[in-house]
C-alpha cells in the first residue's frame, strides 16, 4: 500500500515542477509570544489542492506557524506577527483586512476534537453559517448534508442529526469538526495534529478523508507522526526551533533530505 | 475521629430541621385561602392575609431582576472573557466587596441616593437595593461557569470566522445557560428573602400596591412588622408568611440543584 503511494509521488514529481499559481504564499514570517520569536523568518508557498505536512519536534513552532495563517495567533494577548501572508493574492495582514473575514476562508481543525457543547450534530455543522449570517435557512440544510458527506460522516449520523455532537465517538467528533469547517467553504484547511488524540482506526479514516478532500480543497497539516506525513502529503516542511529547515516534495524529505538536521530527525536520531 | 465528623454533620442538619419543623408547626394553621387573597385586616378586626406583600415581593424581585440579571450576566461574561484586563481585576474586586457589604448598608445607600431625592419610599428604590444584592451573586456565578468552558471551544468558534462577540454569546454563554440560570435563581431566592435593604427603600404598607412610586409591602418586611406587634393573630400571620417565604426559597434552591445536575450532563436541544 505504502509502496504504491510512494510510486505515485515519484510519478507526480515532474508534474509538480510545472509552475502553478500558489494559493498561499508566506514570506519572511516571524511570530512572537515573548521578545524571542517562536517562528523565525519562515517562507513557503502552498499550491491549490495540495496537502502540505509540517513535521518537527514539539515546541518547534509548527502550530504557531499555522495559527498565523488564519490570524488566530494574535487572539492570545501579548503576541505579535511580522511578515507577509498572501491567500489567493490577498495580503491577510493588510491594513483593511478583517481577521474574522479571513478565518472564513481558512478553516482549522484542532488537536482535540472540539464540537460545541450543548449543540446538536446538525447545529454544530450549521454553526458557522448561522452565526456568521448571510446564508438562507433553507440552504443551510443542504450545506450541512453536503458537508457531512464530504467529511464521510453522513451515513453514520443521518438518522440522529438532532443528537448532541458530544454523543459521538472521538473519531466521529473529529470528522464532525471537519464537516463544521467545510460548511463555511474555506479555500484552505489548517489541521493541527488532528489525529493525535485518536485511535489508529479513527486515524486511518481521517487520513483517507484527507486524501479524498484534496480533490476540492487545499490542506496544511501539522503532525508528529512522520509516517502520517509520508502517507498523506505532497510536500513536507521540517521545523526545528522556529526555523523552517527544509521544505520540499515529501518523497525527497523522507528519502533524500538535503539538510543534515532533517536527515537526523527523519531517521530518528533526535526529536 | 470519624465519629466526630459524623456528629458534626448531624449537628449541622439540626438547625435547618428545627427551623423547618417549627415554622411548619406554627405557620401551617394560619395558611389559608385568605392569606393569599386578602390584604391585612385593619387593627381590631380578625382575618386578613398578606396578598399585598406577596404581590409586592413579586414586583420588587421582578423589577430588580430586570436590571440585576442582564447586568450580572454581562459582568460575569466580561470577567471571564477579559480576565486579564485591569478593568476586569477592578470589577472582580468590587463584586467581591459588594458581596460582603451588609445588606442594610445597601438599603441606607439607596435611601440616600433615591429615597431622599424622590421624597418618598417606592418600589423603584426597593428594587434598586435588591438589584445591587443580586448583581455580585449572578456576576460571580456566571464568571465561574464560563471559565469552565475550555479555550479550544472559543478558538473553534473564532476559526470558523465567527466574531468574538457572537462566539461568547451564542456558543460559550448559550452552552452554559443551564448553569448560568442556577446563579440567577440563587440570586432571586436571596433577594426574595431580604428585609433589611427594603426597610428604608420600599418600606411597607397595609393596602394593595398602588404604583411603583409608592411604598411597597414585601413578605419579609411584613413578617418583621407582624412579628414585633403585640397581637397574637398577627404573630400567627407572621409565621404563615415565614412558611411561605421559606417554601419559595426552598423550591428555588431545589430547582437550581436540578438545573445544575442537568446542565452537567450533555443536553439535547
Amino acid at each position: 500500500m505504502s509502496e504504491t503511494k510512494t510510486d505515485d509521488k515519484a510519478q507526480a514529481k515532474p508534474a509538480a515542477a510545472t509552475p502553478v499559481e500558489p494559493l498561499l504564499v508566506v514570506e519572511n514570517l516571524f511570530a512572537y509570544y515573548t521578545a524571542e520569536p517562536s517562528v523565525k523568518n519562515v517562507s513557503l508557498d502552498v499550491r491549490p489542492n495540495e496537502v502540505v505536512a509540517l513535521i518537527g519536534p514539539s515546541g518547534c513552532g509548527k502550530s504557531t506557524f499555522i495559527r498565523c495563517i488564519n490570524r488566530l495567533h494574535e487572539e492570545i494577548p501579548g503576541t505579535k506577527v511580522q511578515g507577509r501572508v498572501r491567500l489567493a493574492g490577498t495580503d491577510i495582514y493588510g491594513p483593511d483586512v478583517d481577521p474574522v473575514a479571513i478565518r472564513a476562508h481558512v478553516g482549522m481543525v484542532f488537536q482535540k476534537p472540539n464540537p460545541f457543547p450543548s449543540m446538536t450534530i446538525f447545529d454544530n455543522v450549521a454553526s458557522g453559517l448561522l452565526l456568521r449570517g448571510g446564508t438562507k435557512r433553507r440552504d443551510v440544510k443542504d450545506i450541512v448534508e453536503d458537508s457531512l458527506k464530504k467529511a464521510a460522516l453522513w451515513d453514520e449520523v443521518k438518522d440522529k442529526l438532532s443528537a448532541p455532537g458530544l454523543s459521538l465517538s472521538g473519531g466521529q467528533q473529529q470528522r464532525l469538526c471537519i464537516a463544521r469547517t467545510l460548511a463555511v467553504k474555506p479555500k484552505l484547511i489548517l489541521m493541527d495534529e488532528p489525529t493525535s488524540a485518536l485511535d489508529p482506526i479513527s486515524t486511518s479514516r481521517i487520513e483517507e478523508l484527507i486524501s479524498e478532500m484534496k480533490k476540492f480543497i487545499t490542506i496544511m497539516i501539522v503532525t508528529h507522526n512522520m509516517q502520517q506525513a509520508s502517507r498523506i502529503s505532497d510536500r513536507t516542511g521540517f521545523f526545528l526551533l522556529g526555523d523552517l529547515v527544509e521544505f520540499g516534495p515529501t518523497w525527497q524529505i523522507f528519502n533524500k533530505p538535503k539538510d543534515d538536521r532533517t536527515d537526523q530527525y527523519i531517521s530518528g536520531r533526535f526529536g | 475521629m470519624l465519629t466526630l465528623i459524623w456528629v458534626a454533620a448531624a449537628v449541622a442538619l439540626i438547625p435547618l430541621a428545627l427551623v423547618f419543623a417549627w415554622i411548619l408547626g406554627a405557620g401551617l394553621p394560619a395558611v389559608s385561602w385568605d392569606f393569599f387573597t386578602q390584604i391585612p385586616a385593619p387593627l381590631g378586626q380578625s382575618g386578613g392575609g398578606m396578598a399585598n406583600a406577596l404581590i409586592g415581593t413579586l414586583t420588587l424581585v421582578g423589577l430588580a431582576s430586570c436590571v440585576g440579571v442582564p447586568l450580572g450576566i454581562l459582568c460575569g461574561v466580561f470577567l471571564s472573557e477579559y480576565a486579564e484586563s485591569k478593568l476586569a481585576r477592578i470589577t472582580r474586586f468590587t463584586l467581591d466587596l459588594l458581596t460582603s457589604v451588609p445588606s442594610i448598608v445597601i438599603g441606607l445607600f439607596i435611601y440616600a441616593l433615591l429615597v431622599v431625592p424622590m421624597r418618598g419610599f417606592s418600589a423603584w428604590a426597593g428594587a434598586a437595593a435588591l438589584a445591587i444584592i443580586m448583581l455580585p451573586i449572578i456576576g460571580k456565578t456566571t464568571e465561574e461557569v464560563l471559565k469552565l468552558v475550555p479555550d479550544n471551544i472559543r478558538e473553534a468558534g473564532l476559526a470558523l470566522g465567527i466574531s468574538r462577540w457572537r462566539v461568547i454569546m451564542s456558543i460559550v454563554l448559550k452552552g452554559s445557560s443551564g448553569a448560568v440560570a442556577t446563579g440567577v435563581i440563587l440570586a432571586v431566592a436571596r433577594a426574595a428573602g431580604e428585609s433589611a435593604p427594603l426597610l428604608f427603600t420600599a418600606f411597607s404598607n397595609q393596602f394593595w400596591p398602588s404604583g411603583l412610586g409608592q411604598p411597597t409591602p414585601s413578605l419579609p418586611v411584613q413578617i418583621y412588622v407582624y412579628a414585633i406587634s403585640p397581637y397574637a393573630e398577627w404573630h400567627q400571620l407572621a409565621w404563615a408568611g415565614a412558611l411561605v417565604l421559606v417554601s419559595v426559597v426552598f423550591v428555588l434552591n431545589l430547582s437550581t440543584r436540578i438545573l445544575m445536575s442537568r446542565s452537567g450532563v450533555v443536553r439535547a436541544r
